[in-house]
């Protein structure tokens, strides 16, 4: 424990706009990510477990467009799609086929596709780790902001994964289709009787999950080496996310994420030797406090 | 009349009976090599999971010579047959896998390519079923220089941490003494190989160099995938110099996270396993100038036959190759040297042979390697330190470590430790 230096770095400003941003850059990633595993959960009632998987195979896409077009636009848009493509195939294919289910089968589903997704990784990009690089573009010094380090392409990551989640609020709040995607959550039956035909439905929120966990795997690869299996930490991370937001609230989602990203990035300054302890033992008083979550519902 | 009597011999019989004689003699090696039972040779390693690279990379070393040695006549006449199994980086299945080749597949000998987590389950095998072992890729030094761990019959062909922290301590006084180093942080893996890498480097630092000062320490988890609070508290630290003994996926993210902070050119920063192929070639914007232990590169040590082994083996393969290729390729050219010494493939004649054994070896920092007969543990292999540059070779000149002082550190440190 180092509480000389957490009390110091809270006076110091160079220290606080690090550490704030830093906490929002590991927040901002796990939101994303976040935020597709709760919106299925939410809408399917199914933990995917599979989830970290998508985000493994965002950034690999990520990095095979990125070699071929040289273009880290297209690199991260093609690789939100195709990950999105593989989402909804596999609802269709295999997820629909265990909803209502026990829930060990589902768990088993999703294991068993966690190791085939990951042995499909190694045969096309092989067992080693791959790193995609940083694009040119941001290649640049840091900024110095307040005294406080901030690199350019870690502002764009921010930039980027808010935009994102704003257009998810308004899509899931203001619009036809995200009334249809929470009218499912709180009554499928109902749905199907007005003439919704919910497996597309499901089919399509699958794949919206898809979506933001290759957009946040893209927008990962410059950072992070690219490993079969990189997708079960942050999957780890997601699920307290979830738990501390709340099962199925993508606005839980969005502050459990920063919180995290907080908890982490100050704790490593402060309790250095119990920064992971420390996200967990903030989501056991969530949990003692509100057992539902931050801003999870009671099921009915 | 009289008659003569034939002899008994008839000349038919005795030019059959010549040729048989002659094809009989000159055919008898060949007979005799046809009838030589093969020696097989158990090798567990890791060729699943996150670091199956460098248990294929093993596999690969280990084929490589082993196709040598048989072209030559194997061991002692007989040829090698490798069994190789996956022990996926897990002790129990490492040790489950060793048991298995000796018991079942009938392995003779064990070449364990393990991690040290496993190297230390099969050790336990060797000893319990007293099988030849050599050792490989396990770099912690209790292995061999603990008495209560050793045994007669396993020896370790390959680096040891005890005298890379020796190298990396003088080396890194030198270059503090000569930039005025002296308030350095650590950051490396927290686990058993990065907690007592870190803190032996730390403690020839200071040995080297008394007034230098640890301000700071981090120890992010095996396999994080993200650097970014480790990497701000380093900048809110503000050390001179950083020492790191990640590696891996795990030292390519810290380097590609930390020169978006543009960290490189703020501290002088010693990343003890930074010269490796694996993460010299992968790494996409290697800063210049960052000081590493060779792990294996071809340019050290700086010889035809260190270079034209590197290229063999990439010809091969298709890979540059890595440091647990040159230990395993060393592990298949001392059990051949020892076979032709004791005349047997036998794996207690073997072990005779192999202790104190030399060989000649183009990653010997003279030319040759020892396996030193008091602790059955490998000495001279080229071991020394240099600084990157972006491009290949990546570490051009690599400053070489002074074995004299090696062995003179080292056994002052087995004083310490009661390994006398």
């Amino acid at each position: 424990m180092d509480l000389a230096s957490l009390v110091s770095c809270f006076g110091s400003s160079a220290c606080l706009v690090t550490q704030v941003t830093s906490g929002l850059i590991i927040g901002m990633l796990l939101f994303l990510v976040a935020a597709g595993l709760t919106l299925i959960f939410g809408v399917l009632k199914v933990i995917n477990f599979t989830h970290g998987a998508f985000y493994m195979l965002g950034a690999y896409f990520a990095f095979s467009i990125f070699k071929a077009t040289d273009s880290y636009v297209i690199a991260m848009f093609g690789a939100a799609v195709a990950t999105a493509v593989v989402g909804l195939i596999f609802e269709r294919l295999f997820m629909s086929r265990v909803y209502g289910r026990n829930m060990l089968m589902q768990l088993l589903v999703c294991y068993g596709f966690i190791l085939i997704f990951d042995d499909v990784v190694k045969i096309i990009w092989g067992a080693e780790f791959r790193s995609m690089g940083m694009p040119a573009i941001f290649q640049v010094p840091p900024l110095f902001i307040a005294g406080g380090v901030v690199p350019p392409f870690y502002l764009f990551l921010v930039s980027m994964t808010t935009v994102i989640g704003v257009t998810l609020w308004l899509v899931i709040e203001r619009t036809r289709f995200g009334k249809i995607v929470r009218a499912a959550a709180h009554n499928p039956s109902m749905l199907s009787v007005l003439g919704i035909n919910t497996g597309v439905l499901y089919g399509l929120v699958f794949g919206l999950g898809g979506l933001l966990a290759g957009f946040a795997g893209a927008l990962a690869a410059p950072v992070r080496s690219l490993t079969p299996g990189m997708g079960f930490s942050i999957l780890i991370e997601s699920f307290i996310v979830t738990v501390i937001g709340g099962m199925g609230s993508i606005v839980g989602a969005f502050i459990g994420s920063l919180l995290i990203g907080l908890i982490r990035t100050f704790g490593t300054v402060g309790f250095p030797l119990f920064t992971d302890g420390l996200m967990y033992l903030f989501m056991v008083m969530v949990l003692i406090a509100r057992p539902t979550g931050l801003f999870g519902k009671e099921i009915a | 009349m009289a008659t003569y009597r034939r002899s008994g011999i008839s000349r038919r019989a005795v030019v059959e009976g010549a040729a048989a004689t002659a094809i009989g003699i000159l055919a008898a090696p060949m007979i005799s090599r046809a009838q030589a039972k093969p020696i097989k040779i158990g090798m567990p390693t890791i060729l699943s999971g996150r670091v199956a690279q460098l248990g294929t990379s093993s596999r690969n070393a280990v084929m490589l010579e082993v196709d040598k040695v048989n072209a030559t006549g194997g061991l002692a006449g007989r040829p090698i047959e490798m069994v190789i199994r996956d022990s996926k980086g897990q002790p129990q299945e490492a040790a489950r896998v060793a048991r298995e080749l000796i018991n079942s597949d009938g392995c003779e000998l064990l070449i364990d390519a393990e991690a040290s987590s496993g190297a230390f389950a099969v050790h336990e095998v060797a000893r319990d079923l007293k099988i030849l072992c050599l050792h490989t890729n396990s770099e912690t030094s209790s292995l061999t220089a603990d008495p209560k761990q050793r045994i007669p019959n396993a020896f370790r062909v390959c680096r040891q941490g005890i005298h890379d922290s020796i190298v990396g301590g003088a080396y890194s006084a030198n270059v503090a003494n000569a930039k005025k180093l002296t308030k350095w942080m650590t950051c490396s893996p927290d686990y058993a190989y990065g907690r007592d890498t870190t803190a032996q480097f730390v403690e020839y630092l200071k040995h080297f160099k008394s007034d230098v000062e640890v301000v700071s320490e981090a120890w992010p988890k095996l396999f994080q995938p993200d650097y970014t609070e480790v990497l701000t508290k380093i900048l809110q630290t503000k050390p001179q110099a950083l020492y790191s003994c990640l590696w891996g996926g795990d030292l390519t993210s810290f380097i590609e996270q930390g020169n978006i902070y543009a960290l490189f050119t703020q501290t002088e920063t010693f990343a003890v396993n930074m010269a490796d192929y694996t993460a010299l070639t992968v790494v996409k914007n290697l800063p210049k100038g960052i000081h590493s232990g060779n792990r294996y590169i071809k340019t050290f040590p700086k010889t035809a036959q260190n270079a034209s082994w590197a290229d063999a083996y990439r010809a091969k393969y298709n890979e540059y190759p890595t440091n647990w290729v040159w230990q395993n390729a060393t592990a298949v050219n001392f059990l051949s040297a020892a076979a032709r010494k004791a005349n047997s493939a036998d794996g207690t004649k073997l072990a005779d042979a192999l202790r104190g054994l030399t060989i000649d070896s183009p990653f010997g920092s003279n030319g040759k390697l020892t396996l030193r007969a008091d602790d059955q543990t490998l000495i001279d292999y080229a071991v020394g330190w240099g600084t990157t540059i972006p491009t290949e070779p990546y570490v051009p000149d690599v400053t070489p470590g002074d074995w004299r002082q090696i062995i003179e550190l080292e056994t002052e440190w087995k004083k310490k430790n009661n390994y006398t």
